[in-house]
């Protein structure tokens, strides 16, 4: 078990955050829940640019649990993206080391699902052949990967359409089916980097209601990037604050809103003084920055 | 990509108005007098003309010897200019070891290598086939490079998350990721083999579409020579028609 130390690089709430703090936040004790899936000790990220170094992410630590719904917030430019892609493996941390399963992430593979926000969907082939490349290339056997295609498909309710090119679909099917592409290899997480960040309001509360629902019916563990507040609270078990320049975990709480969405068909859930309170919480911690 | 236009009857009129008031206008000065014989024929010469050549089989051959030219050249400029490029594309390396060369080759353009193509191989048909081939092989060439490297880089991403082999990758990924700009380069290459045809055809050359327009000039024949432009300007829009064809059923997707 990796030890969970972050207390130590908190950044201190100021009095102004502290008048709010009588919300359940449990940000300053560690949350501990089995065996860990993902363990992030000490991780920093220097990037080397022409213009000098940039340091993007700081003493990062914190685990990952099966089954969570991870939502990470962050001023834009904070490190979120970075941060995601050390955890899908296309880069490597400068120092301090992730863990899948107590073993250390050494470069891409298929036991990480990543959903982009303008996924990359191969455009020369059908719905159907994006979401079956990735078996296919690991070599499963067509009597396989073809139902196997058929239940993803329905899944993320894209069976009519499974013989259409990728430029007749809309932003939000596109997310779709990347989202069923990433899910049909069954990962051991889905990494979204602000999946819906291009979508209209409508298309997105559809794909996020979807997203819940996988995440509630299959029980993969989510690690989701958005800047959108709302969006983080209607979705997240747990949400993970970074700071600003160089990214820092500045807080780390459970909300139970998206539970509670699918448990209770707590539809409007949003319009409650509870999910108003938690927003402007973390409205304000990720507006109220200090400057270093 | 191309703007869904209704081709109703005022389509069609537009289509062909220019080239009519052009014909007219040829007539109308031939009908004022104005048409010297030895510098511009009348439309009827050009028809009777025309109609000769068609019927003693000379337009059929000289056509004939000018495609079948181009379709080898290009055949032989495409395999190699795929090649190439693919291994530049790939290998870095191979890059670097090639570019200087390339970029000193590409500016040349065809027609300066008629001399030495002659010296090589003598005026027969090789040296006309090697001349089609440079004017081909470039515009290939670096269409397949660029295509390949715009290939976007998040394909190559999520293709290596599947760990896929290399012949995989080029099969699922690069191909098809590159060929709508081939498909471009294949249009300039038959273009450029169809200019470069002409051009080595005129130099020398006992037979051809070039042959009729260098032919026509030095037996003051100015009919032989327009019948032979116009088989060239046909020629070649037909020839780009099948490509652009070609390309809309192999790339389905854009
Ligand atoms: N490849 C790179 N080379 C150099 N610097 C980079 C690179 N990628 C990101 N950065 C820098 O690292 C910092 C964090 O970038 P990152 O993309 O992770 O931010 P983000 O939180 O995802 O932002 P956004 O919300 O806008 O997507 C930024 O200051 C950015 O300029
Ligand atoms: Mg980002």
């Amino acid at each position: 078990m990796a030890k969970l130390n972050y207390n130590d690089n908190f950044y201190e709430p100021s009095d102004e955050l502290i008048a709010v703090n009588d919300l359940n936040f449990k940000g300053e004790e560690p949350i501990v829940e089995g065996e860990e899936l993902i363990a992030i000790e000490n991780v920093d990220l220097e990037y080397t640019g022409k213009t000098g170094d940039i340091k993007a992410l700081e003493n990062i630590n914190f685990n990952i649990f099966p089954g969570e719904f991870v939502c990470v917030l962050g001023p834009s430019g904070c490190g979120k993206s970075t941060l995601l892609k050390i955890l899908a493996g296309f880069i490597q941390p400068t120092s301090g080391s992730v863990k899948l399963d107590g073993e250390e992430i050494k470069g891409t593979d298929w036991h990480r699902g990543v959903v982009f926000q303008n996924p990359p969907l191969y455009e020369w082939f059908s719905v159907r052949d994006n979401v079956a490349f990735g078996p296919k290339m690991r070599g499963i056997p067509k009597e396989k990967y073809i139902p196997l295609t058929d239940e993803y498909l329905a899944k993320v309710g894209l069976s009519e359409f499974s013989d259409k090119k990728i430029y007749e679909l809309s932003g939000g099917m596109k997310q779709r089916v990347s989202i069923a592409r990433a899910l049909i290899n069954d990962p051991e997480i889905l990494l979204m980097d602000e999946p819906f960040g291009a979508l209209d309001a409508l298309t997105r509360e559809n794909v996020q209601d979807l997203t819940r629902k996988i995440w509630w019916d299959t029980g993969k563990t989510i690690f989701f990037i958005t800047h959108d507040v709302e969006e983080a609270l209607l979705l997240a078990s747990r949400i993970i604050v970074l700071s600003k320049h160089p990214g820092r975990v500045i807080e780390d709480i459970r909300v139970n809103f998206s539970r509670q969405i699918v448990e209770d068909c707590a539809e409007d859930i949003k319009f409650t003084p509870e999910f108003y309170k938690y927003r402007e919480k973390l409205l304000k911690l990720i507006n109220s920055q200090p400057q270093r | 990509m191309n703007k869904p236009q209704k081709k109703d009857v005022f389509y069609w009129f537009l289509y062909f108005a220019l080239p009519l008031i052009i014909l007219i206008i040829w007539e109308s000065f031939d009908r004022a007098g104005k048409l010297k014989p030895y510098t511009m024929p009348s439309l009827e010469k050009l028809f009777d003309t025309t109609v000769e050549y068609a019927k003693n089989g000379q337009l059929l051959t000289n056509i004939g010897v000018s495609v079948s030219l181009v379709l080898e050249g290009f055949f032989l400029a495409l395999v190699t200019a795929l090649i190439i490029g693919m291994l530049v594309s790939l290998f870095p390396k191979f890059d670097t070891f090639t570019d200087l060369i390339i970029q000193i080759l590409k500016p040349i353009p065809p027609i300066a290598w008629i001399p030495l193509a002659i010296l090589w191989f003598g005026i027969g048909q090789e040296s006309k086939i090697f001349i089609i081939f440079i004017g081909a092989v470039f515009p290939v060439f670096l269409n397949t490079v660029d295509g390949v490297k715009t290939i976007d880089k998040k394909y190559f991403e999520l293709a290596k998350v599947y760990e896929i082999p290399k012949s995989e990758l080029i099969k699922n990924i690069i191909i098809p990721g590159a060929l709508p700009s081939i498909m471009t380069g294949i249009r300039l290459g038959v273009g450029n083999a169809w200019v470069s045809v002409v051009a080595a055809e005129m130099i020398g050359a006992t037979k051809g579409v070039g042959y009729m327009l260098s032919n026509g000039r030095s037996l003051s024949r100015p009919d032989i020579v327009i019948l032979g432009m116009l088989l060239v300007g046909v020629f070649g829009k037909i020839m780009d028609d099948i490509l652009r064809l070609l390309r809309k059923k192999v790339i389905t997707w854009l």
